[in-house]
């Protein structure tokens, strides 16, 4: 079978690294942001909660 | 129908991108961006409301990364002109870095999320608007009038003039004369602002066959109303003294920083392009820029002193 792979050069590869943290680093912001504002908006009841 | 027709930026045939997070950050014209949380922030100060402040952040997050993604938004659309105007063509779509389709999914994802955010954590009138004023900038502005009418700007300029009402709105839940007061500050400063930039840059302009002012109606008819626009900024930067939401101390401020707007505009009007180095429109342009920022900084620090006097 014949190799259809496209092989990413060393450029790529670091760029993509780089993207890839930043997307990381940009959804563990999100999260904390929405989790400290529904904590705030909600209060600490949030987690009272009959079951 | 648009006077400039669009071209088609051609995707790279080259999957495998080599653009950085940089690129991407640069998608969102952090400059712009700078400025609509300063003024965002400004309308949040001078309501009458006590936000949680880690909230308040949040809703200024939220503004900044919504204005960011219009920007993204218009990057996406303007590709074709920004490639043939020198200080646009290193931008990352048209310089190859990031792909169309890229620069479109990253603004409309962003959108959703910073409308959707603001809404949940502030309150969704200040989310409305904020959505608005992305579709205002995205679609009014950028697809329709910019291309079509050399009253792009004055139009269009109401998108950039939003932020501080939805600042006010998402502390407030309301809208208010004092906050159409601050947009229509930055709504009048917007047109001898970027005419000034577009007649010293009028070659640019003309290679990517925008109808800015300079080119449609010709430099004396812009440079009047320049001067004619610099008058009303004057006029608006003083109203939040005469509407008793700033002290008297802000308006005579403000007077001196209006009279010196209209004395750099009539700098330009008087000179009327005699300079080859077009030092006048250059020197308004600069003006304009520490003018908006001098408005409300002072504002900000009248609004702050009064929360710690009061």
């Amino acid at each position: 079978m014949p190799e259809d792979r496209v092989k990413p050069t060393e450029a790529q590869l670091k760029a993509r690294r780089n993207r890839s943290i930043a997307i990381g680093l940009a959804l563990a912001a999100f999260v904390i942001i929405v989790y400290l504002g529904t904590l705030i908006k909600l209060g600490p009841a949030v987690l009272d909660r009959p079951m | 129908m648009a006077l400039v027709e669009r071209e088609h930026i051609q995707e790279s045939p080259d999957l495998l991108s080599e653009a950085t997070a940089g690129d991407f950050v640069a998608l969102l014209k952090p400059r712009v961006m700078s400025l609509v949380v300063f003024t965002a922030f400004v309308g949040m100060v001078l309501a009458p409301a006590s936000p949680n402040p880690l909230l308040a952040a949040i809703a200024i997050a939220a503004i900044a990364i919504g204005a960011g993604a219009s920007g993204a938004l218009n990057m996406w659309y303007d590709a074709d002109i920004d490639a043939v105007m020198a200080r646009t063509v290193n931008r990352p779509v048209p310089s190859g870095r990031v792909a169309p389709g890229e620069a479109l999914g990253f603004g409309l994802v962003l959108s959703a999320l910073s409308v959707g955010t603001l809404g949940l954590m502030a309150n969704w009138l200040a989310a409305s608007l904020l959505a608005f004023t992305i579709f205002f900038y995205a679609v009014i502005y950028t697809m329709w009038l910019k291309r079509s009418t050399p009253q792009n700007i004055v139009i269009g300029g109401a998108a950039g003039a939003l932020p501080p009402v939805i600042g006010w709105a998402a502390v407030t839940g309301t809208v208010s004369i004092e906050s159409i007061v601050l947009f229509l500050i930055i709504f009048l400063w917007t047109p001898p602002h970027f005419w000034a930039l577009a007649l010293f840059k009028s070659g640019d302009y003309q290679r990517a066959g925008v109808p800015m002012m300079p080119n449609v109606a010709g430099d004396a008819s812009t440079r009047r109303q320049i001067l004619v626009y610099s008058v009303l900024v004057a006029v608006s930067g003083i109203l939040p003294a005469l509407q008793n939401f700033a002290s008297p101390a802000y308006g005579a401020i403000a007077a001196v920083l209006g009279a010196a707007f209209v004395w750099y505009s009539w700098r330009v009007f008087s000179v009327a392009g005699r300079d080859p180095a077009m030092k006048p429109e250059k020197a308004l342009f600069g003006y304009s820029i520490i003018y908006l920022f001098a408005i409300f900084a002072a504002l900000l620090c009248d609004g702050l002193i009064a929360r710690l006097g009061g």
